[in-house]
This record gives C-alpha cells, sequence and structure tokens, in this order.
C-alpha cells in the first residue's frame, strides 16, 4: 500500500522533496554530458583528413540498399546454424557435465575422455576448429555421406568448440547444488542416477540460466565465422556484395544485422540474470 | 505399545573415525517396535553421525547394524532398498527446492515405492491432511514457514512407511515459537506406534515422549536409561553436570 501525499509526515515529505530535487538535477547532468560527448564525437570524426573517403566506402546509403536482399538472405542460414547449433551444444554440453561427475569405476573412460575433450575444445581457437572440420571431415571421403554442406559442417564445428564451454557451465552449476539435497535425496533410497536426474539436475539448470545465456550471445556472433568455409552467410554475402561494388558498406549492414539480432538476447540475459540475482539477495538494494 | 520380542534396531561395536578423529567409539543400542529412544549429548559427541551412519549415509568404521534380522552392514546390500526402509529427518529440512511440497512427498513415492501418480498423491495428501498443510501442497518450501518446512519434511520421510524413523535434531534450527508444532506433530507419530530414534537438544521433549534416554559423549554412551529415570536420578557426575548445563 502506498502512502499517498495527504498522509505522509513532515519528514518523509521533506526527504521526498529532496530525492526529486536530486534526481532532476541528475537527468539535466545526464543530458548536457551525453549532448557534449555526441557533439565531441560528431565533429572529431567530421574533421579527420580521410572522413570523406571512409563514408562513401563504408556509409553508402545506395550500396547497403543494393547488398540487403543478399545480405539479409545470409543472415536467414546464419539463424538456422544458430538455432542447430545452440540445440547441439545443450545436449552435448549436458552429458558432457554429467560424465564428468560420474564416480563408477565403469564410467572412467568417459570420464577421462570428456575431460581430455574439454581441456582440449577449451584451448583451440574456434577458427582452427573450423579449418580441422571444414576440411577434415570432407577429406575423409566418406562416400556414405555424400557432398556435406559447408553449413553443416560449421554448425559441428560450433558444437565442439561450445559444448566444452557449455559443460564447464553445467558442471559449476551441478556442483552448486547444495549437498544436503544430495543427502536428502539418497536417504529416501532415490539412487545416485535418479537423485541426479530427479533433484540435482533440475535444480543446477535453473541456476545456470544467466551464464548459458552469455555463451548464447556469444555463439550468436561466432556463427558468422562459418562462412569462412564458404558457407553463403550473411558475412560471405558481404564479401560478395563488397566485391561487386569495391564498397565496405555491405560489411555494416552485415554487422549491424548481427547487433540488432543480438539486442534481445541481450537484454533477455541482462533480465534474467537480474530476476535470480534478486530472488537471492531478497529485499535489501545497496 | 512397544513390541519387546525382538529390536527393530540393533547396532552393535559401531565406530566411526575420519583420519585420526574418533567421532562414534564402540556404541551397541536397539530400538524396539513403537519405542522412542533419545540420543542426547555436547555438539560433537557423535549423536548427528550416529543416524547417518544408521541411514548408510555414512560409511561406518567398524561395527555392525541390524535392521529386523537383516544387517544392513553386510557387505553387497543394496544400500539404496534399505535406506528406502528408513526414514531420515535433517535439521536444516532439506526439502527439495525447485519442487512443491506435494511433489517433495511424492518424489520417493513414485521412483522408489514404484507407486502411480494417484496412489502417491493420495498417500502424500494424507500426510499433509494430518500435519495440518492439506492446503498447501501446491506451496513451495521457500514459501513457508520453517515449522511447515519441517513438518513436511517428516511427512516426507514418514510416507514412505519406514520401519524406523530416524530424527536429526529436527528443532535446532527453528525459530522457538515454531518448535511446538513440530514436536506436537512427533506425539503424534508416537501415538500411532511409529519406531523413533531421535537426537535431540529438548530435553523437557526427551523427557515427555521418550521411552529410553541414551547420553553420548565423546563417541561413547556414558549412560543410559528409561527416560523418567534416566532425568529424575542421573547415576554419573557428567550426565548430572550436561543436565544442569541445560538447565533441566
Amino acid at each position: 500500500m502506498a502512502l499517498d501525499d495527504s498522509t505522509i509526515s513532515p519528514a518523509e515529505r521533506a526527504r521526498r522533496d529532496f530525492k526529486r530535487r536530486k534526481k532532476n538535477k541528475s537527468v539535466g547532468l545526464a543530458m548536457l554530458s551525453t549532448l557534449a560527448f555526441a557533439a565531441f564525437v560528431w565533429f572529431g570524426l567530421l574533421a579527420t583528413p580521410g572522413w570523406q573517403r571512409v563514408e562513401t566506402s563504408f556509409f553508402n546509403w545506395e550500396v547497403a540498399v543494393e547488398a540487403f536482399p543478399r545480405v539479409f538472405d545470409g543472415l536467414l542460414l546464419n539463424l538456422r546454424v544458430l538455432i542447430a547449433a545452440a540445440f547441439l551444444v545443450l545436449i552435448t554440453g549436458l552429458l558432457l557435465a554429467i560424465f564428468r561427475t560420474l564416480k563408477s569405476p565403469v564410467f572412467f573412460p568417459l570420464r577421462v575422455l570428456s575431460r581430455g575433450y574439454v581441456d582440449l575444445f577449451r584451448g583451440l581457437p574456434l577458427i582452427i576448429v573450423l579449418y580441422l572440420v571444414g576440411f577434415g571431415i570432407p577429406g575423409l571421403r566418406l562416400e556414405f555421406l555424400g557432398r556435406v554442406p559447408a553449413e553443416v559442417l560449421g554448425t559441428i564445428a560450433l558444437t565442439l568448440t561450445y559444448s566444452a564451454y557449455v559443460s564447464e557451465v553445467f558442471r559449476a552449476g551441478i556442483e552448486s547444488v547444495h549437498s544436503s539435497q544430495r543427502l536428502a535425496a539418497r536417504s529416501l533410497g532415490l539412487s545416485y542416477s535418479k537423485s541426479m536426474r530427479l533433484v540435482v539436475l533440475p535444480q543446477a539448470v535453473r541456476k545456470v540460466i544467466p551464464p548459458l545465456m552469455n555463451d548464447f550471445v556469444a555463439l550468436q556472433k561466432d556463427v558468422g565465422l562459418i562462412s569462412v568455409l564458404g558457407a553463403v552467410d550473411a558475412v560471405r554475402g558481404a564479401q560478395i556484395e563488397a566485391a561487386k561494388f569495391a564498397n565496405f558498406t555491405p560489411y555494416v549492414v552485415a554487422g549491424l544485422l548481427f547487433v540488432l539480432l543480438a539486442i534481445p538476447t541481450v537484454r533477455l540475459a541482462d533480465r534474467i540474470s537480474r530476476k535470480y540475482s534478486e530472488r537471492e539477495q531478497m529485499g535489501s538494494t545497496l | 505399545m512397544i513390541n519387546w520380542d525382538k529390536p527393530r534396531l540393533r547396532v552393535t561395536g559401531l565406530k566411526k573415525h575420519y583420519g585420526d578423529r574418533v567421532v562414534i567409539d564402540g556404541v551397541d543400542l536397539e530400538v524396539f517396535p513403537g519405542q522412542i529412544v533419545a540420543l542426547i549429548g555436547a555438539s560433537g559427541s557423535g549423536k548427528s553421525t550416529l543416524l547417518k551412519c544408521v541411514n548408510l549415509i555414512e560409511e561406518i568404521s567398524d561395527g555392525q547394524i541390524f535392521l529386523d534380522d537383516e544387517e544392513i552392514s553386510a557387505p553387497g546390500v543394496d544400500e539404496d532398498e534399505i535406506r528406502a526402509k528408513i526414514g531420515l529427518v535433517f535439521q536444516s529440512f532439506n526439502l527439495f527446492s525447485h519442487l512443491s511440497i506435494m511433489d517433495n512427498i511424492t518424489l520417493a513415492l513414485k521412483h522408489v515405492k514404484g507407486m502411480s501418480k494417484e496412489e502417491a498423491i493420495k498417500i502424500a495428501q494424507r500426510w499433509l491432511d494430518r500435519i495440518g498443510l492439506g492446503d498447501r501442497g501446491d506451496s513451495y518450501p521457500d514459501k513457508v514457514s520453517g515449522g511447515q518446512q519441517q513438518r513436511s519434511a517428516i511427512a516426507r520421510a514418514v510416507a514412505m512407511d519406514p520401519k524406523v524413523l530416524l530424527l536429526d535434531e529436527v528443532t535446532s534450527a527453528l525459530d522457538p515459537e515454531l518448535v511446538g508444532e513440530v514436536l506436537d506433530l512427533i506425539r503424534d507419530l508416537k501415538k500411532t506406534g511409529t519406531t523413533i530414534l531421535m537426537a535431540t537438544h529438548e530435553l523437557a521433549f526427551a523427557r515427555e515422549v521418550a521411552d529410553w534416554v541414551i547420553f553420548l559423549e565423546q563417541g561413547k554412551i556414558y549412560e543410559a536409561n528409561e527416560a523418567k529415570e534416566f532425568f529424575a536420578n542421573p547415576q554419573q557426575e557428567r550426565t548430572k553436570a550436561f543436565l544442569s548445563r541445560m538447565a533441566l
């Protein structure tokens, strides 16, 4: 129940007036400094000796309009790769994390392999993985596979690298579930695997949603790297258009499209992590 | 109420050490069907560890544990199956935080006892009604009070119909005004003949509901007697000192 002005005490009224004055002052200050900053950048940029040339070769409106359809088509391919890779990464990452927590000696090889896998793919630069998969798998000449499209190979490479990261996130989540929860499950007679599946994992997954969103944002822009394998995605499309017009504007168009794609996810990630941290902190905000 | 034919739970020569530190140093005890046995003693006297050993959550270092006639400390027993027959309630409730109170109770009924969902819900609802939370089944643990959480945790354990119920200082983490409702529930369980082995700091409560009291000191049974006699006439110096320290 909010107190309205008629019922508040003079002391509270004075506090509110003070807060309001302070807030108005901050808003005014923020506007002023933003204007000053914008003016500085604008005139600073225009004053550079090469600005005229940069403007025509990077920010050319006609070229942007001409290049847009191809770049946009490419972006749709990026989106498809993104969705497929995100899905595969979640499954592979979760499996790897579970393998690493298995204690039974039967699973020794799985445990060691998954550990080696994570070490390897967290260390390897993504671009190298892309080359190895993109040119290595077709090099095996597996007839039954036929010709594997570049975007599929790119998806495999992205999955290999990102599942290593995501498995670490899941593992941290599993370890962050308090041991008393596992104890309670076991004391009821639930087996190790059932207590994992029914108690530990559901809680772990909830805890790792915010960090997973961050990895998703990173994946969202790294899907642009599949262009090195020749897949005609937004980046490759921009490359083709850039060559046609001898102008860099298509790259700027592609870049803007990636940013536009990322903004909703970034906002969502921020909101989710804020929600989670609020729940943990319960109340006070300092 | 107590059936003296043969013990439900029998512990002989139980030892537990962590490296060089001896926590339980040769404990023998028996709990008969329908009996309530209270373990008392200072913090660190081994009460909680003893209960965890009986539930096979802690590995024991020596000795034997029998449930009815079965040696549950024998090599190769199915520990999950044994644990399903022994209820354990923790000091800190340990309700599953991602599940509603109803689902907390039905989880093991479904996945350990293999009951159908309807069957499990029926049993759980009966227990929820009995502990006075009949309409709170859909609530999540963090939305109810500590006393309600602990009562739910006890319901989760007894819904499995265990042969013996182990209570590990179930009121120690509660605000004073919430202790009563949990103790009431234990009184209620006593009436229906639940076999209980409980570690507790509530000496007045132990005197009231327990049939037998065991005083643990440094991992050993220092004195044990019928509850009334134990509190009225403590024999050993340290027991007297402990009881007077606890203001009883």
